[in-house]
C-alpha cells in the first residue's frame, strides 16, 4: 500500500493514478465528518492555513475555509487587493512572510500559470493550488471526479464530455489529466476558436458539435463561460453560444438516459445551460459543492501530514 | 526475527467467549449495551463479541466502527495505515453502556484518541474497554475492563494479532527485535 508523500498539491498532471485514488478514498472517509452533529475533528488542531487569493473567488475560498475549519485548523484569509501586494510585494516575498508567521499551509490562487509551482519551490511549508492561470485547478477536478465516482461507482471506462471555453480553462485541464489517468475517455467540445489545436496531445477527442459530444457520454461537465472577462474577441455572442452549445432539456433527451450534468459554478443560466437542466434530475451541481469540502479536507490533511513527516526526516 | 505463538485459534475463541460472558455479567444483561470496534482489528473482534453475546442472550446488540486517525495526538504518527477510513456508528450513543473493543492495549494513546472521538458522537452512560491482549507499558492512566490475555513484554518486542477476517488466520505472535 502506498503512503502520500508530497507536501504540496499543485496539479493532477504531477500525480500518479494511485495518488489520485488515495485522495479520493481519503475524501470518502472525510465526507462522514460533515454529516455529524459536531462537524469537526481535531486532525489539524494547532495548524494554520492561509488563503492567499490573487483572483476573486467566493466558493473555492469558502470551501477551503470550511474544510480547514472542520479539521480544526486556524484560517487566515488574505485579500490581495487590500494587502501589501498592492504596494508591490512579489508573490515569493508574500509567501516567505506567511512562512515566517509560522503558517503551515498556503492555499494560493493566481492569474499566472505556474504561480503555485513557483511558490511551492520557494517555501518549506505546504502549498495547495486553488487555481493558477490556465494551468490547473486540481481540487475542482478532484471533486468533479469524486462526484462522478460516487454517482457511477467507477471512473475507468466512463465517457466524459467537457463543454465550454477549453482553451482558457484550468478546470478542463485538471479534469483531463485526472480522468485520463483513471482510465476514462474524454471528449472536449467548444467553439473552434476556444479549442486549442494542441489539446489532442492530451489524449482527448475534440469537436465543435455538441450533439455529437453528448451522444454516448456518461457525464457532461459544463464549464463556466467567462463573458465578464471578455477581453478576447474570440468569445461568441452569448445567445449564439447558448443556441450552439447550451445544455438544454431537448439536448439531454437525445443523450444517454441518466447522463450526469456537472458545473463548477457559478452558473450562467440561459448561457451554459437551461434552468431546467441546472435544477433537473441529471444535475449534481450542489452535490459537487458538498463533496468539495470532503475533497479539500483530504488534500489539506494529506499535505500537512506529509510535511510533518518531511520535517521529522521520515521521508525526503 | 524470532516469532513465538502465544495464542492459537482455540485460545482466541475461548478468550472472546469469556469476555462476552463477562460483559453480560458486569452489565447485568445487555439492555442499553453497544459495542464499538477500533479499526482495524478491533472491528472484527467487536463483531465476534456481538455474535457471541447473541448466542448467549439471543438478541442483537448495536455494533459500530471507529477510525481514530483524525484524533491522534501526533499528526505524523497518524499513518499506521495509509488510508483514513470511515467511522460508522449508525445508532445513538447517548445513554448507552458502550464497550470499546481493540486488539492490543499498549501505551493507551489509541484509547485516549478513541475516547475523544466518541465524545463527538454523543454522551454514553459509561464506556468500558475490552482488549484481546494487554501488553503493558502504559503512557496514560488507562486500563482495560475486559482482557483476553495479559502478556508482559519488553518495549523492544512487537505483538502481532492475526485474525481470520483480516489476515487469513487466528493467532497472536510475539516478535523479539533482533
Amino acid at each position: 500500500m502506498m503512503f502520500w508523500s508530497k507536501k504540496d498539491l499543485l496539479g493532477l498532471e504531477y500525480l500518479t493514478q494511485e495518488e489520485i485514488l488515495l485522495i479520493l478514498d481519503t475524501a470518502e472517509s472525510f465526507k462522514e465528518v460533515s454529516s455529524r452533529e459536531i462537524k469537526k475533528v481535531p486532525a489539524l488542531r494547532g495548524k494554520t492555513a492561509v488563503n492567499l487569493f490573487y483572483e476573486p473567488s467566493t466558493r473555492t475560498r469558502i470551501s477551503f475555509e470550511v474544510a480547514a475549519k472542520r479539521l480544526s485548523a486556524d484560517v487566515i484569509n488574505i485579500a490581495t487587493d487590500t494587502s501589501s501586494v498592492r504596494k508591490g510585494e512579489t508573490l515569493i516575498d508574500t509567501g516567505k512572510n506567511i512562512q515566517a508567521l509560522k503558517a503551515d499551509i498556503v492555499i494560493v490562487r493566481h492569474s499566472c500559470s505556474g504561480a503555485a509551482n513557483m511558490l511551492a519551490r520557494a517555501l518549506d511549508i505546504s502549498v495547495v493550488n486553488a487555481g493558477d492561470g490556465w494551468h490547473e485547478h486540481p481540487t475542482q477536478a478532484l471533486l468533479d471526479i469524486f462526484t462522478l465516482r460516487e454517482k457511477l461507482g467507477k471512473i475507468a471506462g466512463l465517457k466524459v464530455t467537457i463543454v465550454g471555453d477549453i482553451a482558457h480553462s484550468r478546470v478542463a485541464r485538471s479534469n483531463i489529466w485526472g480522468l485520463t489517468k483513471l482510465g476514462a475517455s474524454v471528449t472536449v467540445c467548444a467553439p473552434e476558436l476556444l479549442l486549442p489545436a494542441e489539446i489532442e496531445k492530451m489524449k482527448v477527442k475534440a469537436t465543435s458539435d455538441i450533439d455529437k459530444a453528448l451522444k454516448d457520454a456518461d457525464a457532461v461537465n459544463v464549464l463556466r463561460m467567462q463573458f465578464e472577462r471578455d477581453e478576447n474577441a474570440a468569445f461568441p455572442e452569448q445567445l449564439d453560444y447558448y443556441k450552439k452549445f447550451g445544455i438544454t432539456e431537448e439536448r439531454l433527451d437525445r443523450a444517454q438516459k441518466g447522463i450526469i450534468v456537472m458545473h463548477p459554478g457559478p452558473i450562467n443560466r440561459g448561457i451554459e445551460m437551461s434552468s431546467g437542466v441546472a435544477d433537473g434530475d441529471n444535475s449534481v451541481i450542489l452535490e459537487q459543492v458538498t463533496n468539495g469540502i470532503a475533497v479539500r479536507m483530504a488534500v489539506l490533511f494529506l499535505v500537512a501530514q506529509a510535511r510533518e513527516k518531511i520535517k521529522n526526516g521520515d521521508i525526503d | 526475527m524470532k516469532k513465538v505463538k502465544i495464542l492459537d485459534k482455540e485460545a482466541i475463541n475461548r478468550s472472546i467467549m469469556r469476555i462476552a460472558h463477562e460483559i453480560i455479567e458486569k452489565n447485568k444483561g445487555i439492555a442499553e449495551l453497544c459495542l464499538v470496534g477500533i479499526r482495524n482489528r478491533g472491528v472484527h473482534l467487536a463483531k465476534r463479541l456481538s455474535d457471541n453475546i447473541k448466542k448467549i442472550e439471543n438478541k442483537d446488540i448495536p455494533c459500530g466502527t471507529l477510525d481514530i486517525t483524525l484524533y491522534r495526538d501526533d499528526l505524523a504518527m497518524a499513518s499506521g495505515q495509509p488510508l483514513v477510513r470511515k467511522t460508522e456508528i449508525d445508532f445513538d450513543l447517548n445513554d448507552r453502556k458502550l464497550v470499546l473493543v481493540d486488539d492490543v492495549l499498549y501505551t493507551g494513546r489509541t484509547i485516549r484518541a478513541a475516547l475523544d472521538a466518541l465524545n463527538d458522537f454523543g454522551r454514553p452512560k459509561s464506556i468500558q474497554l475490552a482488549v484481546l491482549i494487554d501488553r503493558g507499558h502504559r503512557e496514560l492512566p488507562i486500563r482495560a475492563d475486559f482482557v483476553g490475555k495479559n502478556i508482559p513484554t519488553s518495549s523492544q518486542e512487537a505483538v502481532e494479532v492475526h485474525l481470520e477476517e483480516a489476515d487469513g488466520s487466528d493467532e497472536v505472535l510475539i516478535a523479539g527485535k533482533e
